[in-house]
């Protein structure tokens, strides 16, 4: 199974409201999605200091890490970051230039500290246990944003860590979920892998959140690389993919995967079951339809 | 009539007080919320409406073998597999149903005012699904027995791999199935398709002018023909 969840706020003033909105969207779908989850959040980043761009380095682990002294360590190392910490994860509020700089120095002094994903715009909770919990301990329901893109997890892949949920970012502020399974996502890795691309883990998932980079990277926009991940990845299907910019979702020629879509002016809802879009304000309004397969929809802000 | 409400009982206990009704009895499910499992095993004759928009499995495995059974209706859309496996009685949808409806259905009817997505029919052993508007791909795949009417159009792969099931389209076909043919329409036909319309209210649908797809048998036995394929 798995759930997929994506919201793109319209109205600005719904914004403080998305945390709220999305946990229930969550809590619909834990059953789908047990073991572990994650959400990427999209919010607005404030005026850059000095006109040099801030970035965003959202961590966690799967081990034990003493976050109050990592937080010290990176003051220390990197003055200018600001730190946040929560349970068993931080992000790194750093200027762009630093960034791999800090990233390589993780590798280095913090093995154990994993990069879930960068970007001006992004933070990215990733975590196992039962996804209510993972909301309650993270406190997204107090979340303030322009999208969220989440996922609920029932491993079949790969095995159940905080570094194997989704979402999986390839490239800032770029995010994937995947509701379903890839046959051959070996073969595809191995391609992308001698194109010289790095993985974080060995879930198929990630297979094609890489691929939809490499698009990109290559040139493509959001519409033309979904699609091309629609073709060339070979399985059963619900992509909900983050940008910047908006939201793409997607589904095999089959249809094998379920999605629901909610459209009105203040928003756009998708999940894998209706029943998480039902609680939302307004929805009895919403034009509510399923995706056709095999059509890519993107909405942009 | 009784009255129910999802927002004060779970699923479970909606469908216990449902299958405790005796016949002739009437009861409303209030804030469905798409959840799933609404009215499933139902037996008796008993009418329920559920006021809203319902999840998966919709009044499935309902009625009775002499395909007797309750009368459900929706008023909304209903998920996946609505009325799966239904052995008698009606699930009536006033909006649209998603993937798989009437799946496996045995006996009863079950009617779409609305679309109906991907596989709708699949696998249909004996019921009657009739369909107001479009039928999304692979509709009828492997039907057994029993009849598809689609008031709108059909999608592609339509009645692949179909048995003795007939599918009767008023609209376009995207494309046939494997194994799935046109044949011409017998006045037996046309009136069993007037007594649907005339069930259903569906009088967009002009009997005398639809499409009748059925099996075209030539999956039913190995050929030797074939000897070298596998």
């Amino acid at each position: 199974m798995c759930g997929v969840i994506g919201l793109l706020i319209r109205d600005p003033a719904l914004e403080p409201e998305l945390g709220r909105m999305l946990v229930p969207m969550v809590e619909a779908l834990a059953e789908r999605g047990p073991d572990s989850s994650g959400i990427a959040l999209y919010s607005r980043p404030a005026a850059d200091p000095d006109g040099e761009p801030v970035i965003r380095v959202s961590l966690g682990t799967d081990g034990t890490v003493s976050w109050s002294e990592f937080a010290g360590w990176v003051s220390s190392r990197f003055p200018p970051a600001e730190v946040r910490v929560s349970l068993s994860g931080a992000r790194v509020d750093v200027p762009e230039t630093t960034v791999d700089e800090l990233v390589e120095s993780l590798s280095q002094r913090w093995p154990s500290v994993h990069v879930f994903g960068t970007g001006r715009m992004l933070t990215v909770v990733k975590d196992t246990g039962r996804p209510e919990d993972t909301c309650r301990r993270y406190g997204v329901e107090s979340w303030s944003g322009h999208l969220a893109v989440a996922h609920t997890r029932m491993a079949t892949e790969s095995a159940v860590t905080a570094r194997h949920a989704h979402p999986f970012v390839p490239g800032p502020d770029l995010c994937v979920v995947h509701n379903g399974s890839f046959s051959n996502h070996a073969s595809v890795r191995r391609r992308l892998e001698a194109d010289g691309v790095r993985f974080d883990s060995d879930n198929d998932s990630e297979v094609a959140a890489r691929l939809l980079a490499q698009r990109l990277d290559g040139g493509d926009d959001l519409d033309e690389a979904t699609r091309w991940v629609m073709k060339e990845m070979d399985g059963f299907f619900t992509l909900v993919v983050g940008t910047a910019t908006g939201m793409s979702v997607v589904r095999d020629a089959f249809a094998c995967k379920p999605a629901a879509i909610a459209v009105t002016d203040a928003y756009v809802a998708v999940a894998s079951e209706y029943r998480a879009l039902a609680g939302l304000p307004g929805v009895d309004q919403a034009e509510i339809f399923e995706p056709q397969p095999e059509v890519v929809y993107t909405w942009t802000l | 009539m009784d009255a129910l409400s999802c927002d004060a009982l779970s699923v479970r206990e909606v469908n216990h007080r449902l299958r405790r009704m005796p016949a002739g009895t009437s009861c409303s499910v209030a804030a469905p919320q798409g959840l799933h499992n609404l009215g499933v095993g139902l037996t008796e004759k008993i009418d329920v409406c559920i006021q809203g928009n319902a999840g998966y499995f919709l009044g499935g495995l309902g009625g009775r073998t002499d395909g007797s059974g309750p009368d459900i209706t929706v008023e909304g859309f209903v998920g996946w597999s609505v009325a799966e496996n239904l052995m008698g009685g009606t699930v009536w949808v006033k909006g649209s149903a998603s993937q798989s409806a009437a799946s496996s259905a045995r006996g009863g009817t079950v009617v779409v005012e609305g679309d109906a997505s991907l596989r709708a029919g699949i696998s249909l052993k004996g019921a009657t699904l009739a369909v107001a508007g479009n039928v999304g791909a692979m509709a009828g795949f492997m039907a057994q027995s029993g009849t598809i009417l689609v008031g709108g159009d059909a999608g592609h792969g339509l009645g692949d791999s179909l048995y003795e099931a007939v599918i009767y389209v008023a609209g376009t076909i995207s494309s046939l199935g494997a194994d799935a043919t046109v044949e011409e329409l017998v006045d037996d036909d046309v009136l069993a398709i007037k007594r649907l319309v005339e069930l259903t209210g569906f009088d967009h649908i002009d009997p005398g002018r639809v499409t009748k797809v059925v099996s075209a048998r030539t999956l039913y036995h190995f050929s030797a023909d074939h000897h070298g394929v596998y």
